[in-house]
């Protein structure tokens, strides 16, 4: 398999889930090995916004049965501490590097697509639009009329391909998936993680610090097929599918439903090698059922 | 006053299975041994993320799902001889889980992670102060240090207390008063470091314990290396979900710990550090 993903020629169709692997962090853990053996065709690296920001208070994870509940709030150091510190080590990854973007306003999502439109570093981005437009109020990928208005703002700003990473936290993703499209996105991710919530045993109170939190992994595959499937019928444009993807198995189902590319999220917790487990599971059973539901 | 200290010893990428060689049991804890041909020569206080290779999920809550950290607790010969051992105590799915495995079975490990303890400063009593389940890294410490050590360790009761074997000259309170000192480990600590001398302490235990060894400490300017938990899902950094606050913020503590010195730790770090979301 060659993915020709937004024309970005990757090596296999598995990348990483934007905020499951910070490949800085790893580095200083696992050392050059990571590079070596980097699990992941392409690499999407975690929020980035305007502003730094220090995440929401602890606890942030509440492990679910075949899952995880997080509440991290997107902690990163802002645009310019990413620009300075953290672009330059991740544009020495062995793979192309995809950066996702997070605005609380059309003009910050601006801001932030115009600063990566001019980094050779940076081979395409994703528009986080799981966020409240602090304006209007409605979340951002909720509403197709949102999407648009912010697609026609960002759209003139660079050439290179965007990605709109939907929220099934809306009534109709597909039909937000339609709005990216027709406004110009060269793709769509979903799908992000699903709001829910746990209360500190035995007391009426949320254990996780941020109130809510987004529920992944295994637990929400089944989710993300149907919103795939719905996507796939709206959309002709390329599309990123993840939502609980554990093994090449789950990753071929996701290709079979219309996929061009699937991303490994909650299973990097448990081994950051999975992507490279995945992508070899893939590869053997692709070329051992191709198309033709496999196992 | 920060102490010296190594980055860290870096993890092979990806998941090893280590194939136990023996379980113990040590009152109410469980020892695991592996050999680890693989795997390098950890530092005292890195840890590991742990699960059983098969059947990890379907306990209590149709849990674990996550892998659990565990500091080393010690380890045996070296290169391709090397073996790890491991402190458990079943608290939760995931501890039960891995406490029902034996000899011949496979443990699933990633590490060693974090950064371990920094070495004492020349001339410095070492006092070695556990709590509990806690006492694990102190153990491999004791082993590694070319230096005498004075060991202070609480336990709940005497069939926790049984623990204290697993490291030399333990002085013990237990919270009933069934061995040692009827009493709390700081309190033990107190009279220690009112005898006089330079020292310097390395602690791991419960939050509470560690907070009172870390305000104990910076009443007496005694630096303190304090080995702390987090709930966490990854061990690696990956998931932002193990941050507790410290003087230099909200930092990851697989990352910038597990160890951390006391003096950039308040009551806020512990208020926090523990909270596991598993057991």
């Amino acid at each position: 398999m060659n993915p020709s993903f937004c024309g970005l020629g990757l090596a296999h169709p598995v990348i990483n889930a934007s905020g499951t692997f910070d490949a800085i962090a790893a580095h200083r853990v696992f050392g050059d090995a990571l590079y070596e053996h980097f699990p992941f065709a392409a690499f999407v690296s975690k929020t980035v916004t305007v502003e730094p920001r220090q995440g929401n208070p602890p606890p942030r994870l509440w492990e679910l049965p075949a899952g995880l509940m997080n509440s991290i709030g997107l902690p990163n150091k802002g645009l310019e501490g990413y620009l300075a510190s953290d672009l330059p080590v991740l544009a020495e990854l062995p793979v192309p590097l995809i950066v996702n973007v997070m605005g609380f306003t059309r003009e910050q999502v601006a801001t932030l697509v115009g600063a990566f439109a001019a980094r050779e570093e940076v081979a395409a981005l994703e528009l986080n639009v799981s966020c409240p437009n602090v304006e209007t109020g409605l979340i951002m990928g909720a509403d197709p009329d949102e999407v648009s208005r912010l697609m026609n703002v960002v759209r003139p700003l660079t050439e290179k391909p965007l990605i709109v990473k939907l929220t099934p936290n809306a009534t109709d993703p597909a039909a937000v998936a339609h709005a990216a499209q027709e406004a110009g996105a060269d793709a769509v991710s979903l799908i992000n993680t699903i709001r829910g919530m746990a209360l500190r045993p035995g007391t009426d109170q949320p254990w996780l610090g941020g109130g809510t939190g987004g529920v992944s992994g295994p637990a929400v595959r089944a989710i993300a097929l149907a919103q795939l499937v719905a996507v796939r019928g709206a959309v002709g444009i390329d599309i990123v599918a993840m939502g609980g993807v554990a093994s090449g198995t789950d990753a071929l189902e996701f290709l079979h439903a219309g996929a061009g590319l699937v991303a490994v999220g909650t299973e990097n917790f448990r081994d950051p090698s999975a992507g490279s487990r995945v992508s070899a599971e893939l590869d053997r059973l692709a070329s051992r059922t191709p198309f033709s539901g496999a196992g | 006053m920060t102490a010296v200290r190594g980055e860290r010893v870096q993890a092979p990428f990806g998941v090893r299975a280590l194939r136990l060689t023996r379980r113990e049991e040590y009152g109410a804890y469980v020892v695991l041994s592996g050999g680890d041909p693989d795997g390098p020569r950890p530092d005292p206080g890195q840890f590991y993320m742990l699960r059983s290779s098969e059947r990890w999920g379907g306990g209590a809550g149709e849990r674990p799902f996550l892998p659990r950290a565990f500091s080393v607790l010690r380890t045996g010969g070296d290169g391709e001889g090397l073996e790890l051992q491991f402190l458990l105590e079943a608290v939760g799915p995931g501890t039960e889980r891995l406490c029902e495995l034996d000899a011949g079975e496979e443990l699933s490990v990633l590490g060693p992670l974090g950064r371990g303890f920094a070495a004492p400063r020349p001339g410095h009593r070492v006092l070695l102060v556990g709590g509990g389940v806690g006492i694990a890294p102190l153990a491999i410490w004791q082993d590694r240090l070319d230096t005498g050590t004075t060991v202070l360790l609480g336990f709940r009761d005497a069939h926790h207390a049984a623990g204290a074997a697993l490291l030399s000259g333990a002085v013990v309170a237990t919270d009933d008063g069934s061995v040692g000192d009827h009493g709390l480990v700081t309190d033990l600590l107190e009279s220690e470091l009112d005898a006089g001398g330079e020292a310097e302490v390395y602690a791991c235990g419960p939050p509470p314990m560690l907070e009172v060894v870390r305000a104990v400490c910076a009443e007496r300017s005694v630096p303190a290396q304090l080995a702390l938990e987090a709930g966490m899902a990854c061990g690696f950094g990956g998931c932002f979900g193990c941050v507790v606050p410290s003087a230099r913020g909200l930092i990851r503590l697989c990352l910038e710990g597990p160890v951390l010195d006391g003096a950039e730790c308040s009551s806020e770090t512990f208020a926090v550090a523990g909270m596991g979301h598993s057991g």
